[in-house]
């Protein structure tokens, strides 16, 4: 790979949403529908600034709901424009249904989500409630660590949507608070490098194209309902070779690697834990502490969620003794989304690991070093218990 | 009925090409039905302008060579007998039938 080139990044002191407004104004999508909500609103409000002081020019629409907003993203883009917006919790909660016509329509539409928990009790920070509630809205998910790897994924966001065997809205998710409000370095890369690589966007069909006319949204039943959903899934193949190329691509200005998942110390591992977003933080440094003293433990964490990068995690896993699959959600009545998606995963492997599925930090527990030991030194209970078959779902930092 | 076709031939999101309502009988459900009585139509054009489906028939300016278009008649294919070009109509000249009775009068005829 070649080296990147010198200082075509500035180091700016930014949280995880000026990072992910920082990737917008560097976009400058068309147009962004918008309405505040704790803790996205960070991200429209600096957005709003970048616009009111003529640093870009995009056209600002204050909507008077979030179903507004996800409405009109999706008449903005079908009219032939590059649309953002960013959301959080009750906000998607709100625009629930026209999430699902988003992709149906094959918008492609970047939207920040910041993740908090769904309410009720009603709660303003993080769990991933609100982003697994949509997770088969056939929207591509990827879900961030920090607040350099949101401002990144934002700017890839937009060329993963609007490549052609795509079209397909992106969600790109990031903690609230945790990583939506703490103020870390980021590597903000070069305007020009950046708008070289993000480029022009050119529809293939649009509304306002009189020459080509076309009705979009149009009535589908049983005779082409079920074909037009399946070039959707067939999208959301596709999407993994096209997330590939473009990471190939934007590595050429960051010089960094990039995958659909990031392996921290598993090759030898005996005890991997299976995470995702800010949580991946504080386990990778628990990790180093306990390979000081001789323990094989890593981290396997997962930032495409949708698609799913099912073989890739599976060769991480398949070979380890035990895995800890540690969700900032809970299935509500069944094991949480992201366990099911690895124990299918991992199901056609003659050599399975005990897989065992943790809840935390819901309602944004805080998750600490301490709280990160504590889910290593588990897996001697996971070790000794595992057959007991009561026991693969379990609750970390809930008070008996 | 045409053959159904596959997925892979078929547009992308369900964008229907624009025009493709003329393949349809979109009006078959219509409950009552517009006459017009073109000795009295004054040719204003509101039930034109009004029509929330495209559905008055008239003859373009362009298509006159000179004077004004003019209202020729109703397409009943895609009319779902809303009545608005009648509550617009200026001179009273379009009346609102019973689709069930149209028919029979239709049959007789």
């Amino acid at each position: 790979m070649k080296k990147a080139k010198m200082a075509n990044y500035r180091i700016k002191a930014l949280t995880g949403a000026e990072a992910a407004a920082e990737a917008m104004r560097q976009i400058a999508p068309d147009v962004v529908p918008l309405y505040p909500i704790t803790p996205q609103t960070q991200i429209v409000e600096v957005y709003s600034q970048f616009v009111a002081d003529g640093l870009i020019d995009s056209e600002l629409v204050r909507c008077e709901s979030e179903h507004s907003v996800m409405s009109v993203a999706m008449g903005a883009s079908a009219a032939g424009v590059r649309v953002m917006t960013a959301t959080s919790s009750q906000g998607l909660a709100f625009m629930f249904e026209p999430v699902f016509i988003a992709s149906a329509l094959r918008l492609p539409i970047v939207m920040n989500l910041v993740n908090r928990s769904l309410a009720g009790p009603i709660n303003i920070h993080c769990d991933h409630a609100d982003g697994m509630s949509v997770r088969d809205s056939g929207w591509i998910q990827i879900y961030n660590e920090t607040a350099q790897e949101a401002y990144e994924y934002t700017l890839m966001a937009v060329r993963i949507a609007e490549h052609p065997d795509v079209q397909l809205p992106v969600m790109v998710c990031q903690d609230g608070f945790i990583t939506s409000h703490s103020l870390v370095n980021v590597n903000v890369y070069d305007d020009e490098q950046v708008k070289i690589f993000v480029g022009n966007y050119n529809p293939r069909d649009t509304l306002l194209n009189s020459e080509a006319p076309v009705s979009i949204g149009a009535l589908d039943f049983y005779d082409y309902f079920f074909e037009h959903k399946k070039q959707n899934f067939d999208a959301m193949e596709n999407a993994k070779r096209v997330i590939s190329e473009i990471q190939e691509e934007f590595s050429k200005i960051t010089g960094k690697r990039y995958g659909f998942i990031e392996k921290y110390h598993t090759d030898d591992a005996e005890h991997i834990v299976v995470a995702m977003s800010s949580a991946c933080g504080i386990l990778k440094g628990a990790i180093d502490e306990l390979r000081k003293h001789g323990q094989k433990v890593g981290l396997l964490k997962i930032m495409l969620f949708r698609p799913f990068p099912e073989f890739e995690v599976a060769q991480v896993l398949k070979n380890a003794r035990s895995v800890i699959v540690l969700e900032r959600v809970s299935g509500n009545g069944a094991y949480g989304p992201l366990y099911n998606e690895i124990s299918s995963a991992l199901y056609h492997y003659p050599n399975k690991p005990k897989l065992v599925n943790y809840v935390f930090g819901l309602g944004g527990r805080n998750f600490g070093h301490k709280d990160a030991l504590n889910i290593f030194a588990e897996f001697d209970k996971v070790d000794t218990d595992f057959l007991d078959q009561n026991n693969k779902l379990r609750y970390y930092g809930v008070r008996e | 009925m045409a053959q159904l076709k596959g997925y892979k031939d078929i547009s992308i999101g369900a964008r229907a090409e624009g025009g493709s309502t003329e393949q349809f009988n979109t009006g078959s459900w219509r409950a009552i039905r517009p006459n017009i009585n073109l000795d009295k139509c004054i040719h204003c054009m509101l039930c034109f302008l009004y029509c929330p489906d495209n559905a008055v028939k008239i003859i373009k300016y362009s298509d006159k060579q000179g004077g004004n278009p003019e209202v020729i008649g109703i397409d009943l294919k895609h009319c779902k007998g809303c009545s608005i070009c009648s509550s617009v109509c200026p001179v009273k000249c379009i009346t609102m039938e019973k689709e069930t009775d149209a028919l029979k009068r239709d049959v007789k005829e």
